[in-house]
């Protein structure tokens, strides 16, 4: 039988291949004058009578059926079962028969769907083709089936019987240390990352320096310890700036991070201690953002501003874009910071990954500082603002 | 890219020879580099008493050798040929300094010999030997493979077929299996922790500002305004695979492309190929050129024949097709990876040292408005759309005026439209049930799942030849158990891509979470939601459901369902199996990463232990 089925198949090989899919070509002269369209697309309406989609209808197998190269072509020869005499789902959508109260799991809870059944029908939103148009994968006979029945808990002798069935067998000690390395093989994963963004050599028309931006992360998917550091100095002097930040990062949101700990400046002196509190993450259109509020031991509050934009240009050429920008709230001349907006760098670095983790990169910083930070910087070194060509390297591990 | 380019340069190659046959210590008989096919007299691992053996091997493909876990020495491990109506004792000796286990995929089994660890037993302790012992109530082809940590990823996999007790429906000279597998020279580990740190460390094929300025361009043929409207969502369109030919050599039968996998066929024979893709990350699109194939069962079980050009395979799923060859030529087969980065290649020939033609890899495909979980929405009325209600949409589509405009615009394929997508909350709490935990681990909400079982998968829509979609399966046998299901269990396919977490129902399992439980015999209809934007390959353990496809009575019964992105996938289930079961995704890292859970059947009747 099988056999004969098979050859029957093999009848439609010579036959030119037929797009699977409504929608490609369709060839049968039922078919509506749409666009092609994905598979599942309604092409007919709904009203035709339940039978005519059924099994019972699909035209005797042979030739005729050969030359759409019907993948079912000949399974008639197998009797099918009779479709289950199930009433269409969709009888009554049209007449609003149907109760509209939605169950809270239903998928479609909140949408107004006035004449929509209370369980979810596999169909809903989307028509199912039907014999007429459907030339594709669909054998002659795809339909409704049983409309899904109501969402409940399990019945109570699901509940019965032993917690865990192995212990029984391998004795509760050996399956609860099992379990516990399942439980964690299974979601909980503690891993780590440590990103050098920038170490690069800065050089200006006046001192040439370097900078160093990095950090690095340990914990699982939501609480992480994190530690972050600047360091900017002119080479062959003690650093300008040099800050490290543990922080306690918590997950509040698929991309966003709660950061909160202590930071401590080595330089500009006097060091001082700060605690911290800022949001970092990945904002919409792929921006990564990080933004912090500072209390230092003296009661000076600061707060910091950074994004970043990775524009591809190629697979391995990226451009990014990158600006800082520093505010305080009171002067703190002590270390050469005036209120409001005390400085911005804006950077733009062209990185070529040679692999993932590392990327030579070249690029152009532009540095100024505003209001009372100017009056300071000037007083110290009178540079307000300058230029400065960077090229270093990213790198992670 | 250079490596992209070296990889297609090397694969449109084509003629690349067959590597030498002294390798074939490193191959078990039936995975020889130019196999005649299965034969009786082939030492395969057959009777009522088997004997493997876990250990380090060492694994040479492409010209680099690494450990391997391997059973019996070998990858992939010994057939293991079973007959229906036997019982079996597979001695299972770990040589290893770590657990392992083995689970019998697809195998109805006796839940404390389903071999995964934590759930149905212990595991195997390093230096001990563990005795499976079961009766094989089925025929067909299967799989097994560890169930302990990521051993899978390192060649810890193997075939089974169980011939059947009597007359085989499937009429055929000749047989070949044909496992398909990832390799990778980096530690499994090392996988997980790339993913961790940067969600799409693997893809080499990202939407870049040179492909926006290049025209005709397939794999960059997406508007400026869709690119920003992808950017919104931070999500990326081209995150098809999340490990992909940039770590990965694709094996067939443990030989990767240039190895070139041979087996032979005399023309005019019938040739069953047995397909079991053993990959630990990666869906594959099968095809051999100029060789329709007729698929005759799915995951074991036999189906009404459909003959098909072209067919998407998830991890775990296996599929028997006949092929029938009639010239005294060689025909290329290609698992090309669903994100086309990389194929498996391998050669059917008369003869060894024979070859065809390799086909280039294809474009990769680009996420739809339909992966994004909106293929059950009327585009045409998004203007004006706000987050919680979706005025205009047609919910039922039953009339044929309103089925125009759903199929001018349904799919995705009409990227003008989707500019207006503006202002449309992409992760929306109001559309699942609050069993669902929209957290962390939720990046997206499907707004309109519609059922996917008349897709062929992504990028198969415009191929030009036939593809196999779930709706073709009908089972050759009618459906055992006709009661109707008295109660439907949804459950949601969650993920965060940027911080590559994968959940049920937004909890990871190692958030503590309980079973689903099922009464046993009871006749329950599974509901699988997929509000992530990737193709998840679920796994029930012990059992075989009936995806519902529209072909009531004959659907086909599977153990694995590939579940496309904003699919709604239905199956009707018999919890006929008492004790704990593993239900999962089956692509490894995402289990790892917390897609599972266990399925109790209770109570336990009849269970000696």
């Amino acid at each position: 039988m099988t056999r004969t089925l098979i050859l029957l198949t093999a009848t439609a090989f010579a036959a030119p291949a037929l797009a699977q899919h409504s929608g490609h070509a369709p060839s049968t002269p039922a078919t509506t004058k749409e666009k092609p369209a994905d598979p599942g697309v309604p092409t007919a309406p709904h009203g035709a009578p339940a039978g005519a989609t059924g099994s019972s209808a699909q035209s005797p197998a042979g030739p005729a059926m050969s030359e759409q190269a019907d993948p079912h072509a000949g399974h008639d020869m197998q009797a099918s079962p009779p479709a289950s005499p199930i009433a269409d789902p969709h009888a009554g959508h049209q007449t609003g028969t149907q109760p509209s109260s939605q169950p809270a799991s239903d998928p479609h809870a909140g949408h107004d769907m006035p004449d929509m059944p209370t369980q979810t029908d596999p169909h809903a939103g989307h028509a199912m083709p039907s014999s007429e148009a459907d030339t594709g994968s669909a054998a002659p006979g795809h339909e409704p089936g049983v409309p899904d029945p109501p969402v409940e808990p399990p019945p109570a002798a699901a509940l019965s019987g032993p917690r865990n069935a192995a212990d029984a067998v391998y004795g509760p000690e050996a399956m609860a240390d099992a379990r516990e390395i399942a439980r964690r093989e299974h979601g909980d994963i503690i891993t780590y990352n440590v990103l050098i963004d920038q170490l690069e050599a800065r050089v200006t028309n006046a001192r040439d320096g370097y900078f160093i931006n990095a950090q690095g992360w340990y914990g699982g998917d939501i609480d992480r310890l994190w530690v972050k550091t600047e360091i900017e100095s002119d080479f062959g002097r003690k650093p300008e700036q040099a800050e490290v930040q543990l922080l306690w990062s918590h997950a509040l949101d698929p991309w966003f991070n709660l950061q909160t700990g202590v930071r401590y400046d080595f330089e500009p002196s006097p060091s001082r201690a700060h605690l911290v509190a800022g949001i970092q993450g990945l904002a919409p259109y792929w921006f990564e953002v990080d933004g912090a509020f500072f209390l230092s031991e003296k009661g000076d509050v600061t707060a910091r501003f950074e994004a970043e934009y990775d524009q591809r240009i190629t697979q391995r050429l990226i451009l990014q874009p990158r600006a800082e920008i520093d505010f305080a709230l009171q002067d703190v001349p002590e270390i050469g910071v005036g209120s409001g907006l005390s400085k911005a760098e804006i950077g733009l670095r062209l990185r070529y990954e040679l692999v993932r983790e590392f990327a030579p990169y070249i690029g152009i910083e532009y540095n100024e500082t505003f209001g009372d930070t100017a009056k300071f910087e000037r007083a110290e070194n009178g540079d307000v603002s300058h230029f400065s060509f960077v090229f270093g390297v990213r790198a992670w591990f | 890219m250079h490596h992209l380019i070296e990889r297609r340069a090397l694969l449109r190659g084509g003629a690349i020879g067959v590597a030498g046959l002294g390798l074939s210590g490193l191959f078990p008989a039936w995975a020889q580099s130019g196999s005649a096919g299965l034969a009786p007299a082939m030492p395969t691992l057959s009777g009522d008493d088997i004997r493997l053996t876990i250990g380090q091997s060492d694994f040479t493909v492409g010209g680099r050798s690494a450990h391997a876990i391997t059973m019996n020495g070998v990858l992939p491990a010994p057939l293991l040929r079973l007959k229906e109506g036997q019982n079996v004792r597979l001695h299972v000796q770990n040589t290893l300094d770590e657990d392992t286990s083995i689970h019998w995929h697809g195998l109805i089994v006796p839940f404390q010999m389903d071999g995964v660890p934590g759930v149905s037993f212990p595991g195997i302790k390093p230096k001990t030997t563990f005795l499976y012992e079961f009766p094989i109530r089925q025929s067909g082809t299967y799989w097994y493979h560890s169930h302990s940590g990521l051993q899978e990823q390192l060649g810890h996999y193997g075939p089974i077929v169980i011939d059947p007790a009597d007359a085989d429906p499937v009429a055929y000279d000749r047989e070949h299996v044909i496992v398909l597998s990832d390799w990778t020279f980096l530690h499994p580990h090392q996988l997980v922790v790339k993913l961790k740190q940067e969600g799409g460390y693997f893809n080499r094929q990202k939407q870049t500002l040179a492909g926006l300025l290049r025209k005709g361009d397939p794999e960059e043929a997406m508007s400026l305004a869709d690119r920003l409207m992808w950017g919104k969502m931070r999500m990326d369109p081209t995150d098809i695979a999340d490990v992909t030919a940039s770590t990965y050599t694709y094996l067939i039968n443990g030989h990767g492309p240039k190895e070139n996998w041979t087996g032979l066929f005399r023309p005019g024979e019938r040739v069953r190929l047995r397909f079991i893709n053993a990959a630990t990350m990666t869906i594959f699109n099968i095809r051999i050129p100029g060789l329709p194939m007729t698929v005759v069962s799915a995951d074991g079980l036999n189906v009404r024949p459909v003959t098909i050009d072209e067919f998407q395979i998830g991890n775990a799923e296996t599929y028997d097709v006949i092929v029938e060859p009639t010239e005294d030529r060689a025909f290329t087969l290609v698992a090309e990876s669903i994100d086309r980065s990389g194929m498996g290649r391998a050669t059917l020939a008369p003869r060894l040292g024979m070859t065809a033609a390799v086909p280039p890899l294809r474009p990769r495909p680009t996420l739809t408005m339909k992966d994004m979980g909106m293929g059950g929405m009327d585009h045409g009325s998004m203007p004006g759309m706000d987050q919680n209600s979706m005025p205009g949409m047609d919910h039922s589509a039953h009339s044929a005026a309103t089925a125009a405009g759903a199929a001018a615009s349904m799919g995705g394929m009409d990227h003008g439209s989707s500019g207006s997508m503006a202002g449309m909350n992409m992760r929306d709490k109001s559309k699942v049930p609050p069993t669902v935990k929209v957290g962390v681990g939720v990046d997206s909400i499907a707004m309109a799942p519609v059922d996917r079982t008349g897709d062929p998968g992504l990028g198969l829509e415009d191929v030009g030849h036939r593809v196999l979609t779930y709706r073709d399966l009908m089972s050759l046998t009618p459906n055992p158990d006709k009661r109707p299901p008295t109660r439907t269990v949804e459950v949601h396919l969650t993920g965060n891509m940027e911080r590559f977490m994968w959940s049920f129902d937004g909890e990871k399992f190692s958030e503590g979470v309980e079973p689903i439980r099922f009464e046993l015999n009871e006749r329950v209809r599974v509901v699988l939601i997929n509000d992530s934007m990737m193709t998840h390959p679920i796994h029930l353990h012990g059992h075989f459901f009936e995806v519902v496809n529209g072909h009531t009575g004959s659907h086909p019964l599977k153990h694995t369902v590939n579940v496309l992105p904003g699919a709604k996938l239905t199956f009707d289930l018999t919890a006929d199996a008492p004790g704990d079961w593993a239900f999962h995704c089956h692509l490894l890292l995402h289990m790892h990463a917390g897609m599972f859970r266990v399925v109790t059947v209770r109570p336990l009747q009849g269970e000696a232990a």
